[in-house]
């Protein structure tokens, strides 16, 4: 199959590659790119598991194809923390104990990442509503829910704090 | 007065969490090996059929394959979980028995040349007529899915405690109940998937995404025929198990046959839509009980059927059927119980263990009759339950032992919790209140197969430097967090920070442990490095108290410091050997005490790697009885929920509003992750309850294998839960500690059952509570107010809607 020319900005760096058409971006960051933290868990795009955001907005890795992002900007879960220092929303994951297997952590952190970056202060039903499409098996929700009310406290108080 | 902890029960962050919150935690298919192979598998399309004929050669001829593998090349070996059945082979040869039965495997040099070969392997079938419903493959002249075992019959149980018939003529009241649940799945967000790596020294490394790298090894050991000492099995992170990843998968015996064949590392995983087709999850159950009780509510006799839809291979089953009716035996004081259960084959995907393993439809069928039971008698169903239930040091009538049971205390908390008085009786018609129970083992008291075996080894070995220890050990972090429960209670035992404290887990070469499942790995691997650290911290301590010249006994370790009971002792010479030997390094041990890395240190000169070791047993367990180690075990957990509802009564739609829990999982080691445990619990209890159902069509074939048209709770399906940590003090659990990841699903779906009852005055009976399956129970009891309302109760109180 022939293969297509794709430059896109994948967590602030440029990436250039060529990918067959029917290659899918999760395919591509997992196998080409050796980003394994985005997940694959139904290849449907049910789960959320492969979450990524693309020019901001989560949508599911598995559904985009590669040649799609070209010009645009995606970041995955290896992009979300500045440098060493984990973005406020890692951090409340980690504390609050909103972890458990993992699997569906890191989609599940971007599409909360998309909701405080539109949102400094939404309510539950918010929360909720903007990980709805990211399925959790282990945790009944409760602690991730939790740690993005957190998490949005910490950044409203850094911001605050920087202004 | 409690126990005052530095490291357990506190609310430490996990020590996984920071990797998986960077997406660095390493899962099996993030896994990848220089020249790997990908491997695939055939399965059935029928249901039922004979294999006439089976060619590979068109599949071979491929480029780019470099394996076909059938029955022919690996052999009929016999396996399965429980010896006693041992009723699967790797590969179909004479017939195959449901859509998805395992036929063949390629490996190629990339998933999709895989996937092509596939297609090109002729299979010749004679269909056979199949029977998907388990009471029609009980008939005389259904259709045999396996020769050994007529009727279809895998597994059969009778049992009787005390002299039900007898208690019966003394019971005011009897009820009789049915209650059927459906198949359900448990929808991890890992599929399964693994790595096999055959290396030129004939050893076998495969890495797989497992609750039990222990059995895999066995498994995987007896169906090629290598030695146990060959094969080796690690498990990195695993994306939730809930039970169907206890056991060893045509997944991983293909690749590792793959592997060996072609000398090259082959990397396989399931689609979603195979998870389902592999299955091993909840069965269904037809359960019908009769229930005799005094007017005072006092619980006399259970005579209880169940039947169990198992698929057509045995997987766990065996023990499921026996857990359907042992775990009746508590929480309530029963002194007399029948059970008759059978485990029947049909030709769908194989069922097995799932959270709460065999025991969660028997408890929704029971404590929704305990309901109508009190409804009958006028008694709050609170009151009934407090009037029946055991308390510590109660022995079931089927002789398991509740060596501690805060059921009182987990009543009484979500009654207050809930507010269940100000509620109960008092709410709008559409919104209802209610409640249930329950009780799980703490780890099985028998490993599944026979065997004198420790259940858990665990190996500790401190750094040279004396400034890390690492906790080795078999048991498998599978998301529950055991990883880092072994590391608090290490670093308790030893009195070090928990920072100290490294875990390496889930490898076969790092020591025995039967692994997750029936909740053992806190009671069991806990106690195995509870003694381990023991150990570490008395050989330590041995040569401290050398060096000092003093008592042993009058040297203690905590928060990392050496603690010396008596007059003061100069401890200068031992700091300056210590810092000598660390010139230059920052972060030098300093103060009037010395450190723990400065004795272990010590010791580690003194006598070479310090290293402990831990081992745990049950003690044999439970009755004489015929399946009586079913059930038994070390110490049981319970809980009580109540559940809040609202029904719309155009719709039929049930909405869950609120949710208390209390859970009593003795000492809790991680706050947090206990809460983790009951929060998860809850949200699986709900999904069965309302909407999860794995369904059929008429040819056998699963119609919705994705997690879109099998629906799970989403975050807006779940509403907030109040989790209530009851401790009790189990004698027989690490610093007290037992189970919490099964028992706290036992209450969900009844108590959302009467909540719902409570609501909309109807008793619904069948799984999922669809509004679809409500509407047409609110209609139904439109047509006959006051009349039927679950099983053959005459209802008090007419339908609230006319």
């Amino acid at each position: 199959m022939k293969k297509h020319p794709v430059s896109f900005t994948l967590n602030g760096q440029t990436v250039e590659l060529l990918t067959a058409p029917n290659r899918t971006l999760l395919q591509v960051l997992r196998e080409d790119l050796g980003l394994t933290g985005t997940k694959h868990g139904c290849g449907l795009g049910d789960c959320g598991a492969c979450t990524v955001l693309l020019d901001d907005e989560p949508v599911n890795s598995c559904l985009i194809l590669a040649v799609q992002v070209h010009g645009r900007e995606v970041t995955t879960i290896e992009g979300l923390a500045d440098g060493d220092r984990l973005h406020p929303l890692q951090e409340a994951f980690i504390q609050k104990g909103a972890i458990q297997c993992g699997f569906c952590t890191p989609g599940m952190l971007l599409s909360a990442k998309a909701l405080l970056d539109r949102k400094k202060r939404p309510g539950e039903e918010e929360i909720r509503r903007a990980l709805s499409g990211n399925l959790c098996r282990c945790t009944g929700y409760q602690k991730i829910v939790e740690a993005v009310e957190d998490a949005a406290k910490t950044m409203r108080t850094k911001k605050g704090a920087a202004s | 007065m409690k126990k005052q902890f530095d490291v357990i029960n506190s609310r430490a962050p996990r020590l996984d969490a920071p990797d998986k919150a960077a997406g660095r935690a390493v899962y099996a298919a993030d896994l990848n090996r220089p020249g790997q192979l990908y491997g695939a598998i055939l399965q059935s399309p029928l249901a039922h059929a004979r294999i006439l004929d089976i060619d590979v050669s068109r599949a071979e001829r491929l480029p780019g394959v470099k394996a076909v593998i059938t029955a022919q090349e690996v052999g009929l070996t016999r396996y399965g979980v429980s010896p006693a059945r041992y009723d699967e082979t790797l590969f179909a040869r004479d017939k195959v028995r449901y859509v998805g039965d395992e036929i063949a495997a390629v490996a190629a040099v990339d998933l999709e040349t895989a996937l092509e070969a596939l297609a090109l392997i002729q299979v010749d079938f004679e269909e056979l007529p199949p029977v998907f419903d388990p009471h029609q493959a009980m008939a005389a002249g259904a259709p045999q899915l396996h020769e050994d075992y007529p009727r279809n019959i895998c597994a059969e149980v009778h049992q009787e405690f005390g002299d039900v018939a007898a208690a019966f003529k003394d019971c005011d009241l009897i009820h009789n109940h049915k209650f059927v649940n459906k198949r359900q799945d448990a929808a991890f967000l890992e599929p399964h998937a693994c790595l096999a790596e055959y290396d030129l020294s004939g050893h076998l490394t495969l890495f797989t995404s497992t609750q039990v790298p222990h059995y895999v090894q066995r498994t995987v050991a007896m169906v090629t025929g290598l030695p146990v000492g060959r094969v080796r099995v690690v498990k990195p992170y695993v994306g939730g198990g809930f039970g169907p990843k206890a056991e060893a998968t045509p997944l991983e015996m293909s690749s590792c046959f793959l592997s060996m064949k072609t000398g090259r590392p082959v990397k396989m995983s399931y689609t979603r839509e195979q998870v389902f087709l592999h299955s091993r999850a909840r069965h269904r159950f037809f359960h019908e009980m009769t229930t005799g009780v005094n007017k005072d509510g006092t619980i006399l006799a259970l005579d209880h059927q169940c039947l169990l839809d198992g698929g057509a291979y045995s997987s766990f089953g065996i023990a499921t059927v026996y857990y359907a009716g042992s775990l009746l035996g508590g929480p309530y004081r029963l002194p007399n119980m029948k059970y008759d259960g059978w485990r029947v084959y049909t030709n769908k995907p194989a069922c097995g263990a799932q959270r709460g393993h065999g025991g969660v439809a028997a408890r929704a069928c029971f404590e929704q009759q305990l309901d109508i039971i009190a409804e009958q008698l006028g008694l709050d169903p609170i009151e009934l339950r407090l009037k029946n239930i055991m308390s510590t040091g109660d022995v079931t009538c089927n002789e398991l032992n509740m060596s501690s049971l805060g059921m009182r205390e987990c009543i009484e908390a979500v009654r207050k919790g809930s507010n269940w008085n100000k509620k109960k009786g008092r709410l709008p018609q559409g919104k209802g209140i209610g409640m249930a129970c329950g009780f799980f083992v703490s780890g099985a008291g028998y490993p599944i197969y026979r065997s004198d075996t420790y259940h858990s080894t665990v190996v500790i070995k401190v750094a040279e430097d004396g400034g890390t220890v690492t906790v080795q050990t078999g048991s498998a972090e599978i998301g529950q967090g055991s990883d880092t429960t072994m590391a608090m209670i290490a670093a308790e035992t030893l009195g070090i920070p928990l920072s100290d404290v490294r875990v390496v887990s889930g490898d076969t070469d790092l020591s025995v442990d039967l692994g997750a499942y029936s909740s053992r790995q806190t009671l069991m691997t806990g106690h195995a490095a509870k003694e381990a650290a023991e150990e570490v911290k008395r050989q330590i301590l041995e040569v401290l108290a050398e060096e000092l010249g003093l008592d042993p006994a009058r040297l203690d370790i905590r928060r990392g410091r050496i603690k010396i009971k008596g007059p003061p002792v100069d401890i200068t010479p031992l700091r300056i050997r210590y810092l000598r030997e660390h010139r230059g390094w920052s972060n030098q041990p300093e103060g009037d005490e010395l450190c723990f890395r400065e004795a272990a240190r010590l010791a580690y000169l003194a006598k070479g790697t310090i290293v402990g070791t831990g081992k745990y047993k049950p003690p044999p367990l439970g009755g004489r009885f015929k399946g009586a180690t079913v059930g038994t075990s070390p110490a049981y957990g319970c809980s009580a929920q109540v559940v809040e509802v609202s029904v719309d009564l155009e719709t039929g739609q049930v909405f869950v509003e609120a949710m208390t829990d209390a859970h009593d999982c003795g000492l809790a080691i991680n706050r947090t992750s206990v809460e983790g445990q009951m929060e998860g619990s809850l949200c699986m209890g709900l999904g069965e309850a309302l909407f999860e159902e794995v369904k059929f069509d008429e040819q056998g074939r699963v119609v919705n294998p994705s997690l879109g048209e099998y629906h799970i709770p989403t975050a807006l399906d779940m509403p907030k839960v109040k989790s209530i940590i009851v401790e009790s003090n189990e004698p027989n659990g690490p610093f007290g500690a037992k189970e919490v990841g099964e028992g706290a699903i036992m209450p969900t779906i009844p108590a959302i059952i009467n909540a719902v009852y409570d609501a909309a005055g109807v008793r619904i009976n069948e799984l999922p509570l669809t509004p679809e399956r409500v509407l047409m129970a609110l209609k139904e009891a439109q047509k006959k107010p006051g009349q039927v309302k679950g099983g053959k109760t005459k209802a008090h109180r007419p339908p609230r809607r006319n």
